[in-house]
């Protein structure tokens, strides 16, 4: 290697011709990307693409593509589940058909696609999508920055994404502990891009926890008192907090493992002064606020959806605001359950454990408010409500198993058992992803102003939840006969009944996913019966309903007055519900910019270069993120004036539109329980 | 905010301003974390010296004191700077910018001089656990004031070719509390890392 190593320690044996399964997962990543290019080039969409929606700074454009790269990404992590499933389903006594090496890769990137860049995204797409809508704001507090942090998630995405191109994945799990993370034992580069990928994905996650809470602290519309908040906007600014102050403890873990991996420091060495458990510490002060900040924006999910369909105010508003922040103090008191088997002293882990099963407590308010919210309610059966139930038995079960595992003692027995995956996905499955895509159902016609076909939501429901208890409820009990978690074969012949049902449940789960993508298809394709003209279309009940859907540019042509909790719902029972304002004013808007995506591609290849430490690279694009912050901190002119007869119409169409529109959408609805009235004051 | 509240702007442009000042808290108690996290490994390290140099061998008092005078004066003409541009001078504020950023210069050319002369000794951050964690730290607070350093040369800029409008302003103000955090910061690496490592 005498010459300079422009492309670093990247050769041509990078690419995954070693093997047939790693060449068909890359072939497929290939053309995949290649026929979204294909798509929109035969579209001839690229105007469209580039400078209505990559360029965009409107918080609704925005949430639509986190939402998008989230749903790719659960289709991958999805794939990487399937093959596991049916990997253990066969591996008796034999290798299966993945090798030791790749089954490990699939379990890393199941894990990390999963949290950091299925969920995730997931999250900040419906809070950019929503919050600011119901808060009764325009935009965002701060567009440039929210396009930044959308662009350097998507950096981190396609890192992973690269990976199985361009030489291999991390074999150290989602969490990389070390030692085995570290350069002595796993050399290569699929831990580097493990790192960086969720590195630089961290960074954009706490820009956006900064944004969000910004959001909701200075830009609510007049009247709008914290305790008017929508419990979706109450959950964000919990979670936006846990964003700003548990975020960092993420990016100093990964910081100091790739220093140890790149610069051969000794942060987590096995010898040298290192101290490997530091590691597992600054992992989990992060990583159990992550739990809550995956979660407590799903609870507010739910929240909206069971009092919309209960049709019935929420029961207990103040308690479950209680209750959201008691989780997000709590959360910070907890982490140490992750390690209970580390060697601390029996009064640590006693403090731990106590401190976990008390953070049961306020969920179980939560849950009591639900339930309560439904009683004497008339119910609508809905996709996202079928969600928000199955969510309420399931997450119920789970946490049950939770209050098993926090008692010390009984975690030594099942420390890294198939029962703590059993666990955590009986939390993370009903808890995050039903309420994402209980969200992701209800708010759809806001972000494309037609209804999700309920036909084929209602079967992808079914097929969810029956697929997730027949694929994990024998993860507990084999988790109870002793079975460690990541195994790529094994030698007890009793497992492998429980592991085949297993795989036959993540079958079902399989049919799930194809009904989420026919009801997508069979929608767009029907949209036209199925649209959603008033902006309301199911008799909602906070703010967010009160725009158009889609909402216009601007949200709100005059921002509205809250004079209650439930803010819509009052609007509409006070009769001030869709008035024509007298006049229009200018409206002043970001200007769509390109800054934001250049940032992250330059990051893509920053955590490209060092991951393959082609130095010219990094310090190029190092530079070029530089120049994009200047070049945009000195711009005083990144705002644009959307005049007061433009304003005037794009509302006059839209009333046009509420005139020929029912006036309730929901009438129709056998189970509809009739028209906002003045309620007697209470 | 009180040169910006002196000059005219509207309504919506002061909201915007007083939303960006939050945001930027918001971000130095992010990094306040990050610095939080870094002291304690450096705290549980200290000791990690695997047979090489202890912080007695490698730290130096009078280095240090130089350091901390440096940066605690730039911190000082940066106030100078401050008040400068409430009284809307632009020559003054720009002569203090210029000093500001030479006492900052000045602490970097030091700390480089610190790192390469324990370089040089042996001490790398590659030699032990506490020595990984001296440099993480202090080094993560060093690329800090570069990046500060960078920031004040924009802004000079800015206040040379745009003048001492409110869009400079307000970003003058979220850099004044970059720049003094940064102090402070420096004010625990000085009573964590060298003292007790000299005393």
């Amino acid at each position: 290697m005498g010459s300079v190593d422009i492309f670093g320690r990247l050769t041509i044996d990078s690419l995954p011709f070693y093997s047939l399964i790693a060449a068909s997962g890359a072939g497929v990543t290939v053309l995949g990307g290649l026929s979204v290019v294909g798509v929109i080039t035969y579209l001839g969409a690229w105007r469209l693409v580039l400078f209505e929606w990559l360029s965009s700074l409107d918080h609704k454009k925005i949430g639509i593509m986190y939402v998008m790269l989230a749903l790719v990404m659960l289709v991958r992590g999805f794939v990487d589940a399937a093959m596991m499933r049916s990997q253990q389903a066969i591996a008796l006594n034999s290798e299966g058909y993945l090798p030791p090496g790749h089954f490990d890769q699939v379990f890393s990137s199941h894990g990390t696609i999963m949290i950091f860049f299925m969920a995730m995204p997931f999250l900040s797409g419906l809070v950019n999508l929503i919050m600011p809508q119901q808060i009764g704001s325009r935009d965002v507090a701060f567009p440039f920055m929210n396009a930044v942090s959308l662009w350097l998630t998507t950096a981190g995405a396609v890192l992973v994404l690269i990976s199985l191109v361009i030489g291999k994945f991390s074999t150290a799990g989602w969490s990389g502990y070390p030692p085995y993370s570290g350069v002595e034992f796993t050399p290569g580069v699929g831990v580097d891009y493990w790192v960086w990928a969720v590195f630089i994905s961290g960074i954009g996650t706490t820009m956006s926890g900064i944004n969000f809470l910004v959001t909701i602290v200075k830009c609510r519309a007049p009247g709008m008192t914290m305790f008017r908040l929508p419990l979706f906007t109450w959950t964000i600014f919990v979670t936006a907090i846990l964003m700003i102050f548990a975020f960092p403890a993420l990016t100093v873990a990964t910081a100091m493992l790739m220093l140890d991996r790149t610069l051969d420091m000794h942060f987590f060495t096995n010898g040298m002064g290192g101290n490997m458990m530091n590691y597992i510490n600054l992992f989990w002060l992060w990583g159990h606020p992550e739990v809550y900040i995956l979660i407590l924006p799903a609870f507010g999910v739910f929240s909206e959806v069971v009092a919309v369909f209960s049709q019935k105010r929420l029961f207990g508003y103040l308690s479950l605001v209680l209750a959201t922040m008691a989780i997000g103090l709590l959360s910070f008191t907890v982490w140490l359950h992750h390690f209970f088997t580390m060697g601390s002293s029996a009064r640590v882990n006693s403090f731990f454990g106590t401190m976990t099963t008390i953070i049961s407590v306020p969920t179980g308010v939560k849950v009591f408010d639900w339930l309560l919210t439904m009683y004497r309610g008339r119910i609508i059966f809905k996709p996202p409500m079928l969600f928000t139930i199955g969510f309420l038995v399931t997450f119920c079960i789970g946490g049950l198993s939770g209050v098993l595992l926090a008692l010390p003692p009984i975690d030594y027995m099942m420390h890294n058992t198939t029962f703590l995956i059993a666990h955590f996905h009986n939390m993370i499955i009903p808890g995050v992803l039903f309420g994402y895509l209980a969200g992701y159902m209800f708010w759809f016609p806001k972000a494309f102003g037609f209804k999700l076909n309920e036909k084929w939501g209602t079967r992808a429901f079914w097929c969810w939840i029956i697929g997730f208890y027949v694929a994990f409820m024998p993860l507990y009990l084999l988790g109870l006969l002793g079975m460690p978690r990541r195994m790529e074969h094994y030698e007890i012949a009793s497992w492998q009944p429980h592991l085949i049902v297993a795989a036959f449940g993540a079958f079902i789960i399989m049919l799930g996913m194809i009904c989420l993508g026919v009801q997508l298809w069979v929608s767009i394709r029907d949209r036209e019966q199925a649209l959603d003209l008033t902006g309301d279309p199911w008799n909602g009940r906070s703010l967010e309903w009160a725009t158009s859907s889609p909402a216009a540019p601007y949200n709100f042509a005059v921002l509205p007055k809250v004079e209650g909790l439930d803010a819509w719902w009052t609007m509409k029972q006070t009769g001030v519900a869709y008035q024509r304002p007298e006049k229009y004013e200018d409206i002043v808007m970001p200007k769509n910019t390109f800054v934001g995506p250049v940032i992250g591609g330059a990051g893509f290849a920053f955590g490209f270069a060092m991951i393959w430490w082609i130095w010219w690279l990094a310090l190029l694009s190092l530079a070029v993120i530089a120049c994009g912050l200047i070049v945009r901190a000195s711009n005083d002119n990144d705002e644009c004036v959307m005049t007061a007869s433009e304003v005037k119409a794009i509302e006059d169409a839209r009333f046009a539109q509420l005139a020929k529109a029912p006036k309730n959408e929901m009438a129709d609805d056998p189970g509809f329980a009739g028209e906002p009235m003045q309620e007697p004051a209470t | 905010m009180s040169s910006i509240a002196a000059m005219t702007v509207s309504p919506r442009e002061a909201e915007r301003y007083e939303e960006k000042e939050f945001g930027f808290w918001l971000y130095l108690m992010s990094d306040a974390v990050i610095f939080a996290l870094l002291f304690a490994t450096y705290l549980i390290m200290v000791g990690n010296t695997a047979g090489g140099p202890t912080p007695k061998d490698v730290f130096s008092l009078e280095r240090a004191a130089a350091e901390t005078a440096l940066l605690l004066l730039s911190s000082t003409t940066f106030g100078i700077a401050a008040v400068s541009l409430s009284a809307g001078e632009r020559m003054k504020v720009l002569l203090w910018l210029a000093i500001t950023f030479l006492l900052g210069a000045g602490f970097i050319v030091l700390e480089i001089g610190e790192f390469a002369g324990m370089i040089a000794e042996g001490a790398r951050p590659q030699r032990s656990g506490f020595l990984s964690s001296f440099f993480t730290l202090v080094g993560t607070h060093g690329l800090h004031v570069s990046v500060g350093l960078i920031w004040i040369l924009v802004m000079f800029g800015q206040v040379l070719f745009k003048g001492l409008t409110a869009p400079v302003a307000s970003r003058f103000m979220r850099l004044g509390l970059f720049w003094h955090f940064l102090d402070i910061i420096w004010v625990v690496i000085f009573s964590v890392v060298y003292l007790p490592g000299l005393l």
